[in-house]
C-alpha cells in the first residue's frame, strides 16, 4: 500500500512538472502555435476552425487586459456601465477579428527563439514565423503577462517591431477623437463590426 | 530649368508643411522626445483622409492587380527583382550609413554593392551574403535627420506614395537634390546608358515588390480594421521610430508606461 502511495506522489509530482513547465512563456508560445496550427491544416470546416481557435484565444490571451491597454487615457474616464458593455463588445470584437486574421493560414510554422523577462509583469518572447514562396520570413515578438506565474497570458503581438496593440489602441483614440471624445461612438463602430 | 523650378516647387511646398507643423503643433518640430508613446500629430487629418482614399482607390484599381499579376512570377524572377532594387538602394544607405556614424554598415554595404553588382550581374544575385556580407537595413535621409534629433513633424499623405512626415518629405528631397546615385545618373544627369523611365521604373517596381510582399497582411488589416486611416498611421510611425532607433529588438521599441498601467 505503501508502494502505491509512493508511486503516486511520484507520479503525480512528474505530472505538476510537466504543467509547470508548459507555464514557461516560451512553453506557452509554442504549444498556442502547435494547437493552432493543428486547427488550421484540419480538413474542419472554416467555421468550426473559428469556434477552436476563439478557444485557444479565450484560454491564452488576456483579452480584458488588452482592451483596457486599447482604450488608453479614456480608460480613465469610462463610467462601470460603459466598461462593462465595453468589456463585451471588445471580447467579441477580438475573437471576431483574430480567428479572421488567422484562418486564411495554412500551416504557419512558428520557431521560439528566445524569451527575456523585461520586469516582473512581463516577459517577451521572441519568435519567426518561417518564409513561404509568397512572404519572407516575419519576426514576430510576444508581450507575455507574467505577474501570475502559474497563468501567464498573451498580451501583445510585435510583428517586425510593430506592436498590434498599440495600433489598436491608436485606432480606438481615432474613432473617439473624431467623434468629440464620446466612447459610444466606439461603441457603435465596434458593434457594426460585429453584424458585419 | 524646368527640373530646376520642379524641385524649387517641392522645396517651397515642403517649407510650408515645416511652418504648418510649427504652427499647428506649437513648434513640434524640435528635438525628440525620448518619450515613445507620444500623440500622433496630424495636422491636416481631413486633407489626409481625402488622399488616403484617393490613394486606396489607387491601390484597388492598380497597384494590387499589379501587385497579384507579379506575384505568379516564378519565385526565383521575384527574389533576381528584390535583390536588383536592394541593391540599387545601398546607393542612399551608404551614404546614409556615413551621416549616422555608422562606418562600419558603410563598408559592408559598399562591399556588398561591388561584389553584388559585379559578380551578382547588376545585384540580381545576393553573392554577398555567401561571402558573409549580410544585408543590413536600409537608411535614408529622414532616419539620418531623425537620428540627428529632428522630431518628425506633422504627419501627412501624400497622393500615390502615401504616408510620410515633414521629416520624412525633406529627407526624400535630399534623394532629388543629390543625395542619390541613382537619381542622379537617371534624371538629373541624362546619360548614354539610362534615362528617367529607368529611375521611375524601378520606383515603380519597388512598390509593386512591396505590395505584393504584404497583399496577405494588408488584406487582413483591411478586414479587422475599424479605422484603416489611423491604423496604416500608427503602423508608418511606429516602423519610422524603429527605423530611426536602429532598434532590433522588439523589447527595446516599446516603451513600458502603457502597459504597466493595466493590471
Amino acid at each position: 500500500m505503501k508502494i502505491l502511495k509512493l508511486i503516486l506522489v511520484i507520479f503525480t509530482s512528474f505530472l505538476l512538472n510537466n504543467i509547470s513547465l508548459a507555464k514557461d512563456p516560451g512553453e506557452l508560445i509554442n504549444s498556442i502555435v502547435n494547437e493552432a496550427s493543428l486547427v488550421l491544416k484540419s480538413s474542419d470546416p472554416v467555421e468550426s476552425k473559428i469556434i477552436k481557435l476563439n478557444n485557444i484565444a479565450e484560454r491564452s490571451v488576456d483579452i480584458n487586459g488588452i482592451g483596457m491597454y486599447a482604450l488608453g487615457k479614456h480608460k480613465k474616464t469610462i463610467s462601470e456601465d460603459q466598461k462593462t458593455k465595453y468589456n463585451k463588445l471588445f471580447r467579441s470584437y477580438f475573437l471576431k477579428s483574430f480567428s479572421s486574421r488567422l484562418v486564411d493560414y495554412t500551416d504557419p510554422k512558428i520557431n521560439v527563439v528566445s524569451q527575456k523577462k523585461i520586469n516582473k509583469k512581463y516577459t517577451i518572447v521572441n519568435s519567426i514565423l518561417e518564409a513561404t514562396s509568397k512572404r519572407p520570413q516575419v519576426k514576430i515578438d510576444w508581450r507575455i503577462y507574467t505577474k501570475n506565474p502559474d497563468k501567464p497570458l498573451i498580451r501583445d503581438l510585435i510583428v517586425e517591431g510593430l506592436s498590434l496593440a498599440r495600433t489598436q489602441k491608436e485606432e480606438f483614440n481615432s474613432v473617439i477623437q473624431n467623434n468629440d471624445g464620446d466612447l459610444n461612438a466606439l461603441f457603435k463602430t465596434l458593434e457594426e463590426f460585429l453584424i458585419k | 530649368m524646368k527640373k530646376l523650378f520642379s524641385i524649387a516647387v517641392l522645396i517651397l511646398f515642403s517649407q510650408f508643411q515645416v511652418l504648418n507643423a510649427i504652427a499647428g503643433s506649437d513648434g513640434q518640430l524640435e528635438i525628440s522626445s525620448k518619450k515613445n508613446n507620444q500623440d500622433v500629430k496630424d495636422c491636416f487629418e481631413s486633407v489626409n483622409r481625402g488622399i488616403f482614399a484617393f490613394n486606396q482607390g489607387l491601390d484597388k484599381v492598380i497597384f494590387k492587380p499589379l501587385a497579384k499579376g507579379y506575384r505568379k512570377l516564378p519565385q526565383p524572377v521575384r527574389s533576381g527583382t528584390s535583390n536588383a532594387l536592394s541593391n540599387l538602394g545601398n546607393l542612399v544607405t551608404i551614404p546614409n550609413n556615413i551621416l549616422q556614424g555608422q562606418i562600419k554598415d558603410a563598408s559592408i554595404n559598399s562591399l556588398r554593392l561591388i561584389i553584388n553588382s559585379t559578380l551578382g550581374i547588376v545585384g540580381i544575385f545576393d553573392v554577398a551574403s555567401y561571402y558573409g556580407l549580410q544585408k543590413l537595413e536600409k537608411e535614408d535621409y529622414g532616419q539620418t535627420l531623425g537620428t540627428w534629433g529632428v522630431g518628425e513633424g506633422c504627419y501627412f499623405v501624400l497622393p500615390v506614395l502615401g504616408p510620410t512626415t515633414v521629416r520624412d518629405s525633406i529627407g526624400s528631397l535630399a534623394n532629388a537634390t543629390g543625395g542619390d546615385a541613382w537619381y542622379n545618373v537617371t534624371v538629373a544627369n541624362d546619360t548614354r546608358y539610362f534615362n528617367e523611365a529607368d529611375y521611375y521604373l524601378t520606383r515603380l517596381l519597388s512598390g509593386i515588390d512591396f505590395r505584393a510582399k504584404n497583399l496577405e497582411s494588408l488584406d487582413s488589416l483591411e478586414n479587422t480594421s475599424i479605422d484603416l486611416y489611423a491604423s496604416i498611421r500608427s503602423l508608418y510611425l511606429q516602423d519610422r521610430q524603429r527605423k530611426i532607433k536602429n532598434l532590433d529588438e522588439a523589447t527595446e521599441t516599446m516603451s513600458d508606461d502603457d502597459w504597466d498601467e493595466i493590471d
